[in-house]
């Protein structure tokens, strides 16, 4: 049997890496924070890591609600109209 | 007058030209229509040039001032783009309808008065609902006709506006109008139809998708362009559009995280960086209006870069649907860059367009001090990420591998891909360029650390949000399925009303109708001779009394029996419709009259009451 060339994500090992230096820039991201002077038009947004909490929060909402609530609610069979 | 030519004018009559020419001197001609376009485009000088005389009003077919400008720039660009990208195509009708949506798009931006305004307008309907059927399947066929339905309705309502408003103030001219009065609030509907405002919207998630592959590139950029722009032009700081926009960011992104068809996904995400420049337009500062004009210029690049990439998709592999797709990294290498460079630009990612023309109008909203449509705004950026960064780049070239070992597309195809790349970066990183074509003195630097840092942050703890749900197996799977949305209304309610048409009340239509014709019928039998009624009850009395006062029940006079016999003729008479005749005299009235009685009669009372 011919063997298929092998594509860069093809190795799990290649996966990890990608995925630890995900997680490196995550950490760095949350320790450069507490070194940036901040100008904020709201209070809020110098509170220690905001962004990080509320993007991460808001993402998770985001794909919840669409599952849970919006996904029951509007989903059809692809041929509902016709 | 000047020497320049309205830009319009170069795109329409260049349209009609292209059947003329065959091979490579068609590709050649149809790229340097935006060309010449461009080079005439510098030429013009400021001002309101090309103006006509008609009835009482002035036409003006080139008024250039920095808002038109910038628009007319992105609009030459990105034509350039699009008809390279379409340059395989060997179809001149659909060719021609490209050229002309983009030549109207750019009379539409022109435009000095609301007539030829409205004229441009409704041939952007017309040609973008012929690039929609170009498709030609019978989904394309019907998503067409809906978009043009609704487009119709769009445009009388504007008509409509427009005749008000020019009755209303005197002038046809087009310039800031805000809200006051029926006319204005007509023609602010009128553009929202085209700027795809929640619930007016579901003619853009339903018909782009359905395009061609090349046609979808084009109706990305203009239709709601157009109306960002007009908006600007009329309605700036208006404060309704701030909710309307705030609206538009979010609602669609719930929408594109459980859809399965890509093309749609990135629709439902053009609605959501639309709302972003609405709500710049809404608060209508310098920094908002020069936010909005940023981003719909960066809009229109990235968004045409991620529907060229998933055309090509489409194109090579057949599929567009996240189900069937997957692991084509490895073998359309460059479709997939040039889609990560779109992706990072719609999600505003450093070095990126989005990340120096969104944040203009976020700050915009933070300097109002809007905290509930700058959370809005956020959790929108946010989602963005997460939907269009995120999702259209990982379901096609990564996620699960499908198999399919399809290869990039045509050169064209990807040069097209790649100038629109170069741009979405350009803009990224030398923000200065666009800022220095912006309708106000821009004085806004959007490379400072707690920005960068503030929207690294957001992006990466989405990715982190993404990259968790995918491992831990919540995110939600993609579905062969369709999500309902707001089209439900017209599409499926549309035949319970044509039901009530065709049944219930064409019951009542029938029932009326017996009634009514049966009735004239005996109105026209009546008035052939009116007086027979009046005339048999007389003798029926006259009868009666002779026969009370008689001697006996048996006596029978010559007077009775003349009038039982003239009684029982007329009642004969009637049974049989029998009136004319040697012994009978005709004396009809006649319908005409009678009913003309009538209804003058109940003229009077109704004259009388009133």
């Amino acid at each position: 049997m011919k063997k298929e060339k092998k594509y860069i994500f093809d190795k799990p090992e290649n996966v990890q890496k990608l995925l630890k230096a995900f997680w490196i820039t995550l950490v760095a991201l949350l320790v450069i924070d507490f070194f940036i002077v901040k100008h904020p038009y709201f209070a809020w947004e110098e509170w220690p890591e905001f962004y990080a909490v509320y993007g991460f929060v808001a993402c998770v909402c985001l794909v919840l609600a669409s599952k849970y609530l919006l996904r029951p609610v509007v989903k059809r069979k692809e041929d509902y109209y016709d | 007058m000047i020497n320049a030519v309205p830009p319009a004018a170069i795109f329409i009559i260049g349209a009609f030209l292209i059947p003329l020419f065959r091979g490579r001197l068609k590709s050649a001609f149809l790229l340097a229509l935006p060309v010449i376009g461009f080079i005439n485009l510098l030429s013009i000088p400021h001002g309101m040039h090309w103006n006509f005389h008609f009835l009482d009003y002035t036409i003006t077919f080139l008024r250039v001032d920095r808002l038109s400008l910038v628009f007319a720039y992105i609009f030459h660009i990105v034509s350039f783009i699009s008809i390279l990208y379409a340059l395989h195509v060997k179809d001149d009708l659909q060719h021609l309808a490209a050229v002309l949506y983009s030549g109207s798009a750019l009379g539409v931006i022109f435009a000095g008065d609301l007539l030829s305004l409205f004229i441009f307008w409704e041939i952007m309907a017309v040609t973008a609902t012929y690039i929609i059927w170009a498709r030609k399947t019978e989904a394309s066929h019907s998503a067409g006709l809906r978009y043009f339905l609704v487009h119709i309705f769009g445009g009388l309502c504007l008509l409509a506006g427009i005749v008000i408003n020019t009755v209303e103030t005197g002038s046809i001219g087009f310039g800031y109008m805000g809200l006051n009065g029926l006319g204005t609030y007509l023609i602010f509907l009128g553009f929202g139809v085209n700027c795809a405002w929640p619930g007016l919207h579901a003619w853009l998630t339903d018909a782009y998708p359905e395009s061609t592959i090349t046609g979808t590139v084009f109706l990305s950029a203009f239709t709601t362009k157009c109306a960002v722009y007009a908006l600007a032009r009329g309605f700036p700081g208006t404060e309704l559009l701030i909710w309307i926009g705030a609206i538009m960011t979010t609602f669609p992104i719930f929408y594109a995280v459980i859809e399965n068809d890509l093309r749609r996904v990135l629709s439902y995400s053009l609605i959501n960086q639309i709302g972003f420049m609405v709500v710049g337009i809404g608060i209508g500062t310098e920094l908002a209006i020069n936010g909005a004009t940023a981003h719909a210029f960066a809009d229109i690049l990235f968004k045409g870069l991620l529907f060229m990439a998933m055309g090509a998709v489409m194109q090579q592999t057949g599929k567009i649907n996240a189900t069937d797709l997957g692991g084509l990294y490895k073998t359309m290498p460059l479709t997939c860059i040039f889609c990560i460079v779109g992706a990072a630009s719609i999600s505003a990612f450093p070095l990126f367009s989005a990340f120096a023309t969104k944040s203009m109008v976020m700050e915009a909203v933070a300097h109002d001090h809007r905290a509930i449509v700058w959370f809005m705004l956020l959790f929108a950026s946010a989602g963005v990420f997460h939907h269009a960064g995120i999702k259209i780049p990982f379901f096609a070239f990564f996620s699960h591998d499908s198999g399919i070992r399809a290869k990039d597309p045509p050169l064209n195809m990807l040069l097209a891909m790649g100038i629109a790349a170069f741009l979405c970066i350009f803009i990224g990183t030398v923000p200065g360029v666009l800022y220095n074509v912006l309708p106000y003195p821009v004085d806004y630097q959007p490379y400072t650390a707690p920005h960068v840092m503030a929207q690294l942050q957001l992006l990466f703890f989405s990715a982190l949000a993404f990259t968790l749900l995918i491992l831990s197996g919540i995110y939600p799977a993609e579905m062969r399925a369709i999500n309902l949305d707001i089209d439900l209304i017209y599409r499926k309610f549309a035949r319970g009303f044509l039901w009530f048409c065709a049944k219930p009340l064409t019951q009542l239509r029938t029932a009326f109708q017996n009634f009514s014709s049966g009735a004239i019928g005996a109105l026209a039998k009546f008035a052939t001779d009116p007086l027979i009624v009046p005339e048999t009850i007389f003798k029926g009395v006259q009868l009666g009394v002779l026969k009370a006062l008689r001697n006996s029940a048996d006596e029978t006079t010559p007077k009775i029996a003349a009038l039982e016999f003239e009684i029982n003729r007329l009642i004969k008479m009637r049974e049989t419709g029998r009136y004319y005749g040697t012994e009978v005299p005709r004396r009809p009235v006649g319908l005409a009259v009678l009913v003309s009685f009538v209804m003058i009669f109940f003229y009077l009372i109704v004259y009388m009451i009133v």
